[in-house]
């Protein structure tokens, strides 16, 4: 333990993690732990301890490791052993700066993208451990501040961003307005019963990327889609109280959107190009609801596109011309497996797709995944430090020549671009909405 | 919350509405409208909307040549037209309602008749059972209050969410900010900047959540589910906490004949239902919501899954021999609270349960609607893009383009069902009334 | 002497042999009753052919990215595994001595084949410390109980070849050699080494996950 405190880069500044430590006791930690590993930590997270050999064969899975010049204290295994297996070994007794860097580790240090588990023989999630670790920092109030702050928003409005109740259909309404100088019958079908699609979104998107759902609106409209979206809160479905650990609220989330679903009456639910948001709906936050598997079908945009070009449903006037490469987002590969679908549509827009490497269930994440960008301004730079291997990945695959990186995923595009920018890279990014909307048959 | 309360579709005292027997309950066939005129004129007509007792369709129109919209009811627009129109809804006594907007104003127009007072923005129409009154949110430089019956409230707040709507429509409450914070605050937040308003009115005290809003079936009471740190849960009613916490709380609900409160709450890893603060069903679950009263109080039935990833309904703790892998929705008590009926979903297809007991599959259905008397149970259900309603278990002959809910007769005889044909009367909307029997036969 | 040769080749085989199968079990059994209790949703996704299918992956020599990445450790891992559980099953003098005690026997393989696959896993565990002390990724994971679980696998390995080649003391050593291999017997399902028992189910758990639910291969 006095190891890891000594190693931490720099002193925590975090106010998340200093004010909820400056309340805690060694007391108040040890009882907290155990509850949490007595009253959830079940089977899993006892064989993955038990028998985890030691063999630090995951370490190369990680980009943390590779980017800190194989660093052991960010391999995977390195990261459990800082903070489970010492909390483990200790029954709790740690103390408040362990579990200060614990948190650190945990939040900031690991993106949850679960290449690691693909490395392990035995498949130890070690992302599964990690996020108990939060859980963890959760009860004893030492999380993050940026990322609380999300989660704050997500108890409060039921979306990622402070949205407003009336912010989110005014911005519905003025993306028609939009849209309808380009295409004058487009409409977004707000609260209506019985369409097939219910599209869902995440918070940022009216708040910061609102022209996305304008492109959605043009891709349902010429696709001729039986589509709405709702006028309630259960919009956003995505979930950084699933990232802080505070599973009641992400179930809670979770409920409201299904159940915004469930009320339109739709057959499936289509989502924005996001990851995290997927993963939580798809085997995360309906399972804390005892739902199996989502209860009402839930499709990526990535294969929704796919299905869409594959039907002829969507057409492609002229290719996009310059030279891409496609990033795998964690969430939709080891996810969902749909590299082949991203590729499909990547090929049928564009000229010339150049992969990176490794790719497809294989990518090396973002950096900014796992809820680790929202940690913020704290955690930027050891963020961007941590994820450098994708920086080279880059860097490569502009050497051959790709200029635009396609990223289906709202976090990968946050993590690309700061990487951009650290790195002078000079590369933009795309979602693939971006490329279908510019490259599609439009109506005249 | 608005939009719990339409998914459950189960609140109490909501069966009464309007008095029925006044409606046109003569069997026969009766053409309303035929849209294929309005689009003939307006090119632009959106998905149409049905008065409670059928005799009315309406939508949002857009007039030709001009990038102004209205209401387009039975064929007649109405005379005024505005930038936007959005959100067209009957109120149970049948006035047509639907938020307009001029020069970026918004405001309820009712039959064509706009208010007054002006909001930066207008959302979330309500209606008291009788459709007598009518509650909405607005919000005008940047200040969130309730309007009730065109009378916007004195006090503002800076945020207010899930409205709430008393039976009767006089009272209105919803979840409020009550405390500014800055951007990132989470010290503030977590001290507790959030309580319950009741007709402008704040609880005395506030907490770090509010949610899920409800009246007492006499309007005089108001419970929601609160969070009084990030880790306890559990109700407040009129502002005061049960003394018990727990890891995670649902929709409370009022008894309707002893005032009681219950709510479906988390510990240690389960649900169970609790009364007053006290589990109160004697068997956990491993989900437990949308808990709903009989209307005389004395049951109390609800959405359940017994073991994880299957569902069915729980009445009064006992649950039923048959269960759901998908979902279960839309409970609902029969009048005398003897039977319940929702609706299941496995393997994509849905179908409509009654007492355990199941019909057909479907593509969708809606909640089931049961007679009066309590014998029959009818549903609105889509089979390949097609819509009919079924009555225990029976479809009727014919399918359709669209279906309203179907609504039976006071005497339980009769059921009226609104239609559009397709063929050779496409795009015709008819109200018709026909005998139960003639259906089950 | 003589006494205590007797009594570690006779009741110790059956203690050692007990506390292995039971201990197996009982781990077996209580992890599964604990999963039932505290996350009992595991089982609704276990799928028999994702989870068969990564298993079969992982026991295929060089049939995972990863072993590609290390093919010398690959050898060797295979290696020792291979030779740990066939050498001590299929020695002939095992199979005598299983022979006198209760009538049964099977297939042997010769002595020379015993004496390298020893050697192979002897030189595999040699291979393990150094890269234990060696690589800092290992190392920083390296705590004393896997040196001693290193050495507890390695132990009746190299006692057994040096009774065999009867160097100096085999006599001593032959009764260490038998001690050692009961301790290694009832030490598996209690330390690290449960991983024998725990394997497939974890492997095939993710591999059920990420193949049934996540539509993804996980290797
Ligand atoms: C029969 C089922 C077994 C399976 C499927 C299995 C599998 C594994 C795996 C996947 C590893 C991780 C690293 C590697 O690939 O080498 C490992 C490591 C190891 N196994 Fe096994 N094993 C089994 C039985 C045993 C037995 C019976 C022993 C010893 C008596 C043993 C001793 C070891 C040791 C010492 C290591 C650690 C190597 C190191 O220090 O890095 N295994 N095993
Ligand atoms: S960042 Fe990814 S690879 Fe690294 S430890 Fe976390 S889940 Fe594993
Ligand atoms: S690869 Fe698996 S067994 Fe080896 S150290 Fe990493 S987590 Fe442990
Ligand atoms: S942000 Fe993108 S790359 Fe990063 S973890 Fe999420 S999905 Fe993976």
């Amino acid at each position: 333990m006095a190891e890891s405190v000594k190693n931490a880069a720099a002193e925590i500044t975090d106010a998340g993690i200093v004010g909820g430590a400056a309340k805690l006791t060694p007391e108040k930690i040890e009882k907290v732990i155990n509850n949490v590993l007595k009253a959830e930590g079940g089977a899993r997270l006892k064989t993955y301890v038990d028998i985890c050999a030691h063999c630090g064969l995951c370490s190369e899975a990680c980009h943390f490791y590779l980017s800190h010049d194989n660093d052991p204290k960010f391999s995977p295994a390195g990261k459990v052993k800082q903070t489970v297996w010492e909390i483990i070994k200790k029954k709790g007794r740690v103390d408040v700066e362990f579990i200060k860097r614990a948190s650190e580790i945990a939040s900031t240090e690991c993106n949850l993208c679960r290449r690691c588990v693909m490395y392990c023989p035995f498949g130890i999630d070690i992302a599964y451990l990690l996020l108990t670790v939060r859980r963890i920092c959760h009860k004893l109030g030492i999380t993050p501040q940026y990322i609380q702050d999300t989660a704050h928003s997500h108890s409060a409005t039921a979306n990622q961003m402070w949205v407003k109740e009336d912010e989110w259909i005014d911005s519905l309404m003025w993306q028609e307005d939009e849209a309808r100088a380009e295409i004058p019958d487009l409409r977004i079908p707000l609260e209506k019963e019985g369409a097939d699609i219910f599209y869902s979104v995440i918070g940022p998107e009216p708040k910061f990327r609102a022209q996305l759902i304008y492109q959605a609106a043009v891709i349902m409209h010429v696709a001729g889609m039986n589509w709405t979206m709702p006028a309630t809160p259960g919009w956003d479905n995505s979930d950084m109280c699933m990232f802080t650990g505070d599973f009641e609220m992400m179930a809670r989330l979770k409920k409201i959107h299904f159940e915004s679903a469930a009320r339109l009456k739709v057959k499936k639910i289509v989502m924005g190009e996001c990851g995290h948001a997927f993963r939580s709906v798809h085997d995360v936050g309906n399972r804390a609801l005892s739902w199996k598997m989502p209860p009402i079908p839930v499709i990526h945009a990535i294969e929704f596109y796919y299905e869409l070009i594959r039907d002829g449903k969507i057409k492609i006037a002229k290719k996009f011309d310059k030279p891409v490469t496609f990033h795998d987002p964690c969430n939709t590969v080891r996810g969902r497996g749909l590299h082949e679908m991203g590729r499909y549509v990547a090929n049928a827009t564009c000229e010339t797709l150049i992969e990176m490497h490794p790719n497809r269930e294989h990518n090396y994440c973002c950096g900014a995944g796992g809820g680790v960008i929202n940690c913020g301004p704290p955690y930027k730079m050891s963020r961007i430090d941590g994820d450098k291997i994708k920086a080279e990945q880059l860097a490569a695959v502009k050497a051959k020549g790709a200029q635009t990186i396609i990223a289906p995923c709202h976090n990968c595009h946050g993590g690309l671009e700061d990487l951009i920018h650290h790195h002078k890279l000079d590369m933009n990014i795309k979602f693939l909405g971006d490329i279908i909307y510019e490259t599609m048959e439009k109506p005249e | 919350m608005a939009w719990q309360k339409v998914y459950n579709g189960v609140a109490e005292g909501e069966i009464i509405m309007t008095d029925i027997s006044g409606w046109d309950w003569d069997s026969g066939k009766k053409l309303i409208s035929d849209i294929s005129d309005w689009k003939k004129i307006y090119h632009w007509v959106e998905e149409p909307y049905v008065s409670s007792d059928g005799e009315k369709i309406a939508a949002v129109i857009k007039l030709p040549d001009d990038e102004v919209f209205t209401m387009c009811e039975n064929g007649v627009a109405w005379e005024n037209a505005f930038d936007r129109v959005w959100y067209p809804r009957f109120s149970p006594d049948g006035r047509l309602t639907a938020f307009i907007s001029d020069t970026g104003e918004w405001a309820l127009a009712v039959d064509g008749e706009t208010a007054e007072d002006k909001y930066d923005f207008a959302w979330d129409t309500r209606f008291s059972n009788d459709g007598k009154n009518i509650v909405y949110m607005a919000q005008k430089e940047g200040k969130y209050f309730a309007v009730v019956n065109d009378v916007p409230w004195e006090k503002v707040f800076l945020n207010m969410t899930g409205l709430a709507v008393s039976n009767d429509g006089k009272r209105a409450a919803a979840s409020v900010q009550t405390v500014a914070f800055k951007e990132a605050d989470i010290v503030k937040f977590q001290e507790g900047c959030y309580s319950a308003v009741i007709d402008g009115v704040v609880w005395n005290n506030n907490f770090v959540n509010v949610w899920d809003i409800v009246f007492s079936s006499d309007g005089k009471r108001v419970a929601a589910g609160v969070r009084t740190n990030l880790y306890d849960y559990t109700v407040a009613i009129d502002g005061v906490v049960w003394e018990k916490t727990f890891a995670s709380v649902w929709d409370p609900k009022f008894c309707p004949n002893d005032g009681s409160v219950t709510a479906p709450v988390r510990s240690s890893g389960k649900w169970f239902l609790a009364k007053d603060g006290q589990i109160f069903w004697d068997r956990k679950f491993e989900q437990l919501w949308h808990h709903m009263y009989s209307k005389d109080g004395n049951k109390i039935a609800a959405i359940v899954a017994p073991q994880f990833g299957r569902w069915t309904i729980a009445v009064d703790g006992k649950i039923w021999g048959a269960t759901f892998g998908d979902m279960v929705t839309d409970a609902v008590f029969s009048p005398d609270g003897s039977r319940v009926a929702c609706l299941g979903k496995e393997n994509e297809k849905w179908t409509v349960a009654v007492d355990g007991n199941q019909w057909d599959e479907y593509d969708m259905a809606w909640q089931p609607v049961f007679s009066p008397d309590g014998k029959n149970v009818a549903a609105k259900v889509e089979k390949n893009g097609r819509y009919t309603i079924v009555i225990n278990g029976k479809p009727i002959k014919e399918d359709f383009a669209a279906v309203w809910d179907p609504v039976f007769s006071p005497d339980s005889d009769k059921i009226l069902i609104k239609t559009i044909e397709t063929g050779q009367n496409e795009n015709k909307y008819f109200r018709r009334v026909m005998p139960v029997a003639d259906i089950t036969g | 002497m003589h006494d205590i040769y007797d009594f570690v080749s006779g009741p110790m085989v059956w203690v050692s042999l007990i506390i292995f199968a039971a201990g197996c079990i009982y781990r077996f059994i209580s992890m599964a009753l604990l999963a039932k209790e505290k996350d009992p949703f595991l089982y609704n996704y276990m799928s028999p052919y994702h989870a068969l299918r990564s298993i079969f992956h992982w026991l295929t020599p060089f049939g995972s990215e990863n072993m590609r990445k290390n093919p010398v450790f690959t050898i060797v891992a295979f290696s020792f595994h291979i030779c740990v559980v066939i050498a001590p099953l299929f020695l002939f003098a095992h199979i005598i001595l299983i022979k006198q005690s209760w009538n049964v026997s099977w297939w042997f393989i010769s002595d020379t084949m015993a004496d390298i696959m020893t050697l192979i896993v002897i030189a595999s565990c040699v291979f393990f410390l150094i890269r234990r002390i060696v690589r800092p990724e290992v190392k920083f994971l390296t705590s004393a109980s896997d040196y001693i679980i290193l050495a507890m696998v390695a132990a009746p390995f190299i006692t057994g070849f040096w009774t065999y080649h009867q160097f100096a003391g085999c006599r001593i050593m032959g009764i260490i050699h038998i001690l050692s291999g009961e301790i290694l017997l009832a030490a598996i399902p209690f330390t690290r080494l449960s991983h024998m028992i725990f394997f497939p189910i974890s492997r095939g758990y993710i591999g059920s996950e990420f193949g049934a639910i996540r539509h993804a291969k996980d290797w």
